[in-house]
């Protein structure tokens, strides 16, 4: 192919000097710590937790800590010098391919440890409150640091094998997690959904790696995009089918539709859990992966289409998935469907080539996404209750709680100056800009999708706030603040919610952008002069409305509204069951969205149930007939070899000892005749021996 | 006066000291029997000293071992007789078969 002729290579030999070149000093020679310190601290906590001073808390918050400072230090020599760099030991060899062990140190990556550690260690301390109490205190928090652990074994990876171990690493700590309350079947299936659903994913984001690996020869990003750039690989052809595997794969973790179906049943876990895999952990990988192969992605030459698909995706996933959190009842899960949504968001900014606003929004997202968790946590802490139908009025009863609640739902809903007001509209603009400069159909349906989500999400989060917080107090706990320990991570979260989205304000700060565009490869995006006033003035009012509307039908003005809507339980499809939703009976819509789209019944009736019975029953039959087979036909060996064994045991080896000993028996029971006790016979015979013996010398 | 003689004498002494070991009953008497063939063999050696005219009359000091030696037996041995005998009331060695198996 001719290299020269493709835009990104005149744009890459242009830009190339201009590229940082600041390698951290020791300061990122020893950024691997970063992640192996939770990971060994992880096992650290399951071995001796038990023993320490605070149950394994102490323990994970110090990791988390460690976390937390080593990656501010390091964003903020980033800041200032510009870090790339990356380094890896080898463990092992396959054909030409190197398995490498290490970390990448660049803009992205430093981004994500400082989010991680920053908000991570506020989640953790949170989380000594909230877990107070529970049974498996210690295991919950060795399976935390677990998690966060892994997320940072997932974003400090130079090369796919280590992404991989971190992604699946992940997907074994949200599983265990969110099965925490193991005794609740409900809550084993909603673990077994997550890790099932991801895995799917993964499948295809394996193969994508493979194709990408095997045609540029390398594990290696670094190494993948130099010869992608260099022309020395199959990805021209193979790129569009290589990143949409990968992109499905991002699709699984980060919950795009049609995967999104595992994040709101993760709400079972408890709240800490939510917040930290909502926030910086989880969900955000998939929006992580893209990033990190943002230098593939941007490249029409190479990705194909891929971004008109990325971009379609991510508009129906922040739209459809956002209505979904109007009908819900329990307060997670409109958070969970909120986050889908906001997780479309970002997927949508990559497709349209926003790195910076979309990085920049799942940065800004996970400080207001873990505030609104961790105050959902202190509402469920008090009122012993998911369901905002045992809420209402709480703002009365948890000063600390609502305000926090409402900072952070003004920066989810985008209200000036809020963190969520910054990065949304930059993701909007971007998308804008894209769809005129570009006109492409594809972002101009996400632009329309993205103001229409605004309103919903304003409408939302008005009604949730509205049922939460006002009107009359209709459960039956008695409700009361938070200890400390947990209001005080929420107020510094609220701190970060109202005041992150300052970091990258168009045409005056741009030091997100400079920070993670800090990368070994330019980033081709649309740098912004000012923040987009039209757009403000488009969207600010959409969302005014949609909090305006949210209040008036859900205020405390009015009462409160039920809906009685036929669901399909999915447990027994052929019994209809009937949920009470606190929501106004739209005909149609409302059952649709109840109904989550009938995606899930879609699923499992569809999937799960077909492949589930017969490989239940095939795997019955295999475990009573093959696997059950093998030991009973090596216990029954080994009771005929035993059996063998005692009858040489007894004839055998005993015969010899019984008959031996039977000799010396009867010997001694004939001589001891000889010696009944006589002591005169004892004499005449030693006399007899004696002349015996005179009469032996006499003779011879 | 010749060595047949002394010779006869402590075979004599000597057959009738083993007869009074082996048919006397009370230990007592055992004990001053085995003494008659301890007294035979003394004779014996003083005898055969004489005889053959030993410069060093080493069968006369052996003689006298012999008899330092008898009187020690004579010292234990009754010693333990009279121990048996206050303990069973008799110092009959028919009776004394403990040490059997």
């Amino acid at each position: 192919m001719v290299a020269a002729a493709l835009p990104f290579l005149a744009f890459l030999q242009e830009h190339n000097d201009e590229l940082p070149a600041g390698d951290g000093g020791a300061l990122a020679e020893f950024a691997w710590l970063i992640p192996v310190v939770p990971m060994v601290m992880a096992f650290v906590i399951l071995f001796f937790g038990k023993f320490s001073p605070w149950k394994g808390w102490g323990m994970a918050t110090l990791a988390l800590g460690f976390v937390a400072v080593y990656g501010t230090v390091l964003a903020a020599v980033n800041l200032q010098d510009g870090i790339v760099t990356q380094s890896a030991i080898d463990v092992g060899q396959i054909g030409i391919f190197t398995i490498e062990w290490g970390v990448v140190v660049d803009g992205l990556s430093i981004m994500m440890f400082f989010l991680v550690g920053i908000v991570g260690f506020l989640i953790f301390v949170y989380a000594n409150g909230y877990m107070r109490g529970d049974p498996r205190y210690t295991w919950f928090f060795a399976s935390f640091t677990l998690f966060a652990g892994a997320m940072l074994v997932l974003v400090s990876a130079p090369n796919f094998i280590q992404l991989i171990v971190g992604w699946e690493l992940v997907g074994l700590a949200s599983y265990l997690l969110i099965g925490h309350y193991w005794e609740d079947m409900a809550n084993v299936d909603a673990a077994n959904k997550a890790f099932m659903t991801n895995k799917v994913a993964d499948a295809a984001l394996f193969l994508g790696a493979i194709i990408m690996s095997a045609s540029a020869g390398s594990f290696n990003f670094a190494e993948i995009f130099e010869r992608m750039i260099g022309g020395e690989t199959d990805l021209a052809t193979l790129g569009f089918w290589a990143g949409l595997l990968i992109f499905i794969g991002a699709m699984g973790k980060s919950a795009q539709f049609p995967f999104h179906v595992w994040l709101p049943d993760a709400m079972a876990g408890p709240t800490p859990v939510s917040a930290l895999m909502h926030a910086a952990t989880m969900v955000t990988a998939g929006v992580y992966l893209i990033a990190r192969l943002f230098p593939f992605y941007q490249l029409p030459e190479f990705a194909g289409s891929l971004n008109t698909i990325i971009v379609i995706i991510g508009a129906i996933t922040l739209f459809f998935m956002g209505l979904l959190a109007i009908v819900q009842d329990d307060l997670k899960r409109v958070l969970a469907y909120s986050t889908v949504s906001q997780l479309g968001y970002m997927v949508a900014a990559m497709g349209v080539g926003a790195y910076s606003a979309g990085l920049f929004h799942l940065f800004t997202h996970a400080f207001f996404k873990g505030l609104l968790f961790l105050g959902a946590g202190s509402i469920i802490h008090a009122v012993h209750s998911n369901y905002m139908s045992d809420m209402g009025g709480l703002r009365r009863y948890l000063p600390v709680t609502f305000w926090t609640f409402l900072v952070g739902t003004a920066a989810l809903v985008g209200l000036f100056p809020f963190a969520g007001f910054w990065s949304k509209d930059e993701i909007i603009a971007s998308a804008t800009f894209n769809a005129t400069e570009n006109a492409e159909a594809a972002a101009w349906f996400m632009v329309v999708l993205s103001i229409a989500g605004a309103f919903i999400t304003a409408f939302y989060m008005a009604r949730a706030v509205s049922l939460t917080f006002f009107g009359t107090y209709r459960g039956t706990a008695h409700p009361h603040e938070s200890p400390s320990i947990m209001t005080i991570p929420m107020i510094l979260l609220a701190v970060g919610a109202a005041f992150t989205g300052l970091l990258n304000v168009p045409g005056f700060t741009q030091i997100f952008t400079d920070s993670v565009t800090t990368r070994a490869f330019p980033i081709m995006e649309h740098h912004f002069d000012a923040p987009d006033y039209l757009l403000i003035a488009i969207i600010t009012p959409v969302v005014l409305v949609g909090l305006g509307i949210g209040w008036w039908l859900y205020g405390s003005h009015r009462e409160l509204v039920y809906t009685t809507i036929g669901e399909t339980d999915l447990a027994t499809p052929e019994r209809e069951v009937t949920v009470e939703r606190p929501t106004y009976h739209v005909p149609v819509l409302t059952p649709i969205l109840v109904n989550k789209y009938y995606i899930d019944d879609l699923y499992m009736n569809a999937l799960v149930r077909p492949t589930m019975g017969p490989i239940a029953d095939a795997t019955v039959w295999v475990d009573d007939h093959v696997i059950d087979g093998v030991p009973n036909l090596a216990a029954l060996g080994a009771k005929q070899m035993a059996e063998a064994t005692v009858f040489v045991d007894n004839n055998a080896v005993d015969g010899v000892y019984h008959a031996s000993a039977g000799l010396i028996g009867a010997t001694g029971r004939f001589l001891r005749q000889l010696f009944p006790g006589n002591v005169h016979q004892y004499v005449a015979l030693s006399f007899a021996g004696v002349v015996a013996i005179v009469a032996l010398f006499i003779i011879f | 006066m010749t060595i047949t003689q002394f010779i006869l004498l402590g075979a004599a002494m000597f057959s009738v000291g083993l007869y009074g070991v082996l048919t006397r009953r009370n230990a007592v008497l055992v004990l001053a029997s085995v003494e008659v063939m301890l007294a035979a063999v003394n004779i014996n050696l003083v005898a055969f000293d004489v005889y053959l005219a030993d410069a060093n009359a080493t069968g006369q000091v052996f003689a006298l071992f012999v008899i330092a030696l008898a009187a020690a037996e004579a010292g234990v041995g009754i010693a333990i007789i009279l121990m048996i005998f206050r303990n069973r009331h008799s110092a009959d060695v028919d009776e004394l078969d403990l040490m059997r198996y």
